[in-house]
């Protein structure tokens, strides 16, 4: 294969005090988000987080298919995030991966505890999760887009559920990772939280952080989520409000 | 006793609605004495019980609500119907003619096909069996002749308006019989095409614009001015 559009390892990935796309330690990437995008599933959900592309559907609670899937007792919730074979430099399959599959499982049980899917028992809620383009941080990107399209198809959450992802990179903490400081940091820690209940329903790490480094991390990603979840409501206000009124 | 919002002001899934002292309406979750919206909806008060009313969501059977089905399959005791919904809904031969007994399944299907459309009424839904319906009662049953039209099950009670005066103004404007159920479906029959589609747009007006003021005489004059164009052609 060509190395030709490969892009090499910087030599730094902090340089006076910038990162290699001009933030600073704690700074997020530009994000915009849009509901209600699609017209035919029952809530849907469009977030660009940097340069990553995220497309979320959900469709349901509707009848469990196959029959065996139904829980007695509540929704089971389907959780299927995907990267489109154009998403990432080389093309890849689009065949679902073994990354695709761990991240579909850890995206569900992120999502799981703010559904009340009780109410709903014998049925299934299905969230599908399209990476259109990725530059790091997708299933972040995606839990918070996932949630998004959940509250607008009108399913019941305690809480809507934000996600961002901090780490080490030449032995300094930053915020919202991208691909290259993914791949050549030291270390890498998505979190989802709860922003109104402050639980946190997701976290992962890889990579080494001291105690220390690891308590500044999760008060650096818990604040940075709950602006991402400020930013969840806003657009969802967007959608249906114009000025004060209901539109 | 404090409360954080207004009536009618929109509210998210986890929003703060009211502190001890509330009642726990619809579409609310209580946790540590604090009441929470769960869905995404206008904030609605009664006395002291606080209600989300939701602008999205799918129909959940409730016992006592009319619905429009369709009969997908029949049995030997009754038929199944798809009611819009994540259950399939029974009607048991018993709701249907009024004494048990046994059938084959032909004269079954002389009752009630596969693909006909009913009126029908819940009466047995606890979300560990499937919902049982009846076609007993004035005005329940198949349903003949018109056009069907879904549109969003949360908008239902506007296109009823209060004490049903929605429909009853789209009734009249057209001449227009409408068959409205809970579930989200609505059959509109009449004998002129033009003046059945005059209501069929009014009410997908009515879907559309669900939450804004003055929708009962905007819908009034768009139907109105379909009417009339067509008249002076």
């Amino acid at each position: 294969m060509s190395s030709y559009n490969k892009v090499e390892a910087p030599k730094k990935l902090i340089k006076n005090g910038l990162r290699v796309d001009g933030r600073k330690p704690e700074e997020l990437r530009p994000i915009k988000m849009e509901v209600g995008v699609l017209d035919k599933a029952d809530g849907s959900a469009y977030v660009e987080h940097g340069r990553n592309k995220i497309l979320v559907a959900v469709y349901g609670p509707r009848e469990a298919h196959p029959k065996h899937i139904a829980l007695p007792d509540r929704a089971a919730l389907r959780c299927r995030y995907h990267m489109a074979p154009f998403s990432t430099e080389e093309r890849r399959s689009p065949a679902p991966s073994r990354r695709d599959m761990e991240l579909s499982k850890v995206i569900r049980e992120a999502l799981e505890p703010s559904i009340l899917t009780q109410l709903y028992p014998r049925t299934t809620i299905d969230v599908f999760i399209e990476i259109l383009q990725s530059d790091g941080g997708t299933r972040c990107a995606g839990i918070t887009g996932a949630s998004l399209a959940l509250a607008d198809a009108g399913i019941p959450l305690k809480d809507m559920v934000a996600a961002c992802a901090v780490g080490k990179v030449d032995g300094k903490l930053v915020l919202d990772l991208n691909d290259l400081e993914d791949k050549y940091g030291e270390a890498d820690m998505p979190i989802a939280l709860m922003p109104n209940t402050g639980k946190i329903t997701l976290l992962q790490m890889d990579g080494d952080l001291s105690t220390e480094e690891f308590n500044t991390a999760i008060e650096m990603a818990v604040e940075a989520c709950k602006k991402i979840g400020q930013m969840q409501r806003e657009s969802i206000r967007r959608k249906y409000l114009q000025g004060d009124k209901i539109a | 006793m404090t409360i954080f919002v207004e009536k009618r002001q929109l509210v998210l899934p986890g929003d703060l609605m009211a502190e001890n002292g509330y009642e726990m309406g619809v579409n609310v979750y209580r946790e540590d004495g604090k009441i929470y919206a769960l869905k995404v909806g206008l904030a609605e008060l009664e006395d002291r019980k606080i209600s989300v009313v939701p602008l999205k969501g799918c129909y959940v059977p409730h016992v006592g609500d009319q619905v429009i089905g369709k009969i997908v399959d029949v049995g030997l005791s009754g038929w199944l119907l798809d009611i819009n919904t994540a259950y399939q809904a029974m009607l048991p031969l018993s709701e249907a003619i009024g004494r048990r007994q046994t059938h084959v399944k032909t004269e079954l299907t002389s009752i009630l096909n596969i693909g006909d459309l009913v009126l029908a009424k819940v009466i047995a839904f606890d979300r560990t069996r499937d919902p049982l319906l009846t076609i007993r009662g004035p005005g329940l049953g198949r349903i003949t002749s018109g056009r069907t039209m879904k549109i969003s099950s949360t908008k239902i009670p506007r296109l009823i308006g209060r004490k049903g005066s929605m429909v009853s103004m789209i009734k009249r404007e057209t001449g227009c019989e409408i068959i409205i159920g809970q579930n989200g479906v609505v059959v509109v029959s009449g004998r002129s095409p033009l003046k059945v589609k005059a209501a069929l747009e009014a009410i997908s007006m009515v879907e559309r614009e669900a939450h804004t003021e003055g929708l009962t005489d905007r819908v009034k004059e768009h139907i109105r001015r379909i009417v009339e164009n067509v008249e002076l052609q």
